[in-house]
């Protein structure tokens, strides 16, 4: 075992499978490797403290460099793999773009997602932008103080965090979305509902069930958005957040199954048996305890990749955990904190608690009795709630939790003193 | 430089030199001290950062806001009069701090 383990991918799922792997005593060598230009940074404030410079690039960093010298984790920048050859058993080299050879006993892909790219006229106007990692940041930083109108496509987190972020920092912001309301895939109607009342309070011009036809230049850069409908939106800044494309190309060059994303097993590991596939790559098993048998999902977050790299780390280290948990989310825009727990899908009834004087609002999602999910603003009690009672199968009857001066953590129940009340 | 000392459920101590300003939940994580999970990375919406504070630095400390505070009733181990996100804990000058990490964060 001289070539170790190469992580290709050094963001948020490499990192974690890295450092996990060293706190669990593994001792093979480990070479981490990114794309990018930078050192092993956290994606989530781009869209938020560090674009409205409340934190220095410092804070992103996820170690120091002596954390990776003294654990002997081999860091490189800059080289992105664009053809790996691997054998039967795991092993192979992976060749990168700058024409250096990357030698590994097995393979970790932690390879990410990247930002959808919008197909229409105008997309390539100087001032068009997304915001993925650093380098598009820092452009968008750089752009900021010669921006007086932003127009923002897309209203899902990164959409609603960057517009709100550039609306504090005295912008003039219309967002655009094409779903009917904000955040569609990720939270329901009635935390939508909500978010549309606050954004707009708060400033920001919100066009929901609009689509682009074209980006309008203004002389030799962006000018505007032009909708379906002809009415053309003046900005001099355009950022894309339309979601985000699992990169699987590298796993189906050597023969990986993909399906929106990398097909990997309980443990993280891919259709091979051997490689490991971790973060917004992978396509995995529903890990909720209690979901339906053979439902597969492919979650974006960071939870999910500090989860799922621990697991693939004791898959490594020849120990067989099976991923459970209960995946959670959040996002903060401007002043709006949003935690998810649990995933809503399947639900059949809902409930909100509220308390509009201190800008709390919760919506719980049942299947009958059990709950599933609960999207959580600025409700920080209600989310941990929530989420602790999941994580230990507990309930929170549906009749008992509408008050919004009860706190949850209250009412909450084992399902055997359920029965036994019965 | 501050000095951190992290000591962990089981006794166990590390003591590191933190620069002024940042949090102790950074310190703690960029250097690769067990004990403090931090998921979210600062943004106060996980609380697996969760800390005791030696009791004699507590009054030196400026009080939870209510965000922490909320978060603080849900974290994984037992909440005591010492409880901090050490997230919103930032190092000052010459101000040494002592925090005990808790059994579990998730």
């Amino acid at each position: 075992m001289a070539d170790g383990l190469l992580i290709i991918g050094s963001s948020q799922a490499g990192v974690s499978l890295a450092t996990s792997l060293r706190a669990l005593g593994h001792d093979e060598p480990i070479t981490l490797l990114g794309d990018e230009n930078h050192r092993p940074y956290q994606r989530p404030a781009l869209s938020k403290e560090w674009l409205q410079g409340e934190i220095t690039n410092e804070k992103l960093m996820f170690r120091t460099q002596e954390y990776w010298a003294e654990h002997r984790i081999d860091v490189v920048k800059n080289e992105r793999i664009i053809r790996i050859d691997k054998n039967d058993d795991g092993s192979g080299v992976a060749h990168s773009m700058s024409g250096a050879d990357f030698p590994f006993d097995r393979l970790a892909l932690a390879v990410g997602a990247r930002a959808r790219r919008l197909l229409l006229d105008g997309v390539d106007l100087p001032g068009v932008l997304y915001l993925r990692n650093a380098d598009d940041a820092l452009e968008l930083k750089a752009r900021v103080p010669g921006v007086r109108e932003a127009v923002v496509i897309g209203g899902g987190f990164i959409g609603l965090e960057a517009a709100a972020s550039l609306a504090r920092m005295g912008r003039s912001v219309t967002l655009i979305e094409a779903a009917p309301r904000l955040v569609p895939r990720a939270v329901g109607e009635q935390t939508s509902a909500h978010l549309l009342a606050h954004h707009r309070a708060a400033g920001l011009d919100i066009l929901l069930g609009a689509s682009v036809r074209r980006i309008v230049p203004r002389g030799d850069r962006v000018g505007g958005v032009e909708l379906a409908d002809g009415r053309v939106i003046s900005a001099d800044l355009v950022l894309v957040g339309v979601g985000v494309i699992p990169n699987t190309e590298l796993a189906e060059s050597i023969g990986l199954v993909c399906d929106n994303g990398i097909r990997v097993d309980e443990s993280a590991l891919a259709s091979d048996g051997v490689t490991v596939a971790v973060g917004d790559c992978a396509n995995l098993p529903n890990p909720v305890p209690g979901a339906p048998e053979g439902d597969r999902v492919r979650f974006e977050s960071v939870n999910n990749a500090i989860e799922q790299a621990k697991v693939a780390a004791y898959a490594i280290t020849g120990r067989r955990e099976e991923y459970a948990g209960i995946p959670w989310f959040w996002s903060n825009q401007g002043t709006i904190k949003l935690q998810i727990a649990g995933l809503s899908t399947g639900h059949d009834r809902t409930l909100v608690r509220a308390d509009p004087e201190r800008g709390k609002h919760s919506v719980l999602y049942y299947r009958g009795d059990r709950i599933l999910a609960a999207d959580c603003v600025n409700s920080p009690l209600d989310f941990m709630a929530v989420r602790s009672a999941l994580s230990k199968g507990q309930f929170i009857p549906y009749d008992a939790a509408g008050d919004p001066s009860v706190q949850l953590k209250s009412v909450t129940v084992d399902p055997a003193a359920l029965v036994a009340a019965d | 430089m501050p000095q951190v000392t992290y000591t962990d459920h089981t006794g166990a101590s590390r003591t590191v030199a933190a620069n002024v300003g940042d949090s102790v939940m950074e310190t703690a994580v960029r250097n690769g001290v067990p004990g403090i999970v931090a998921e979210c990375g600062g943004s106060l919406s996980c609380a697996t950062c969760h800390v005791y504070v030696d009791p004699t630095a507590l009054d030196r400390l400026p009080p939870p806001e209510e965000m922490e505070d909320e978060m603080l009733w849900g974290a994984a181990d037992e909440r005591r009069d010492t409880s901090r996100l050490s997230c919103q804990l930032k190092v000052t000058e010459g101000c040494d701090l002592h925090v005990t990490t808790p059994t579990t964060q998730v």
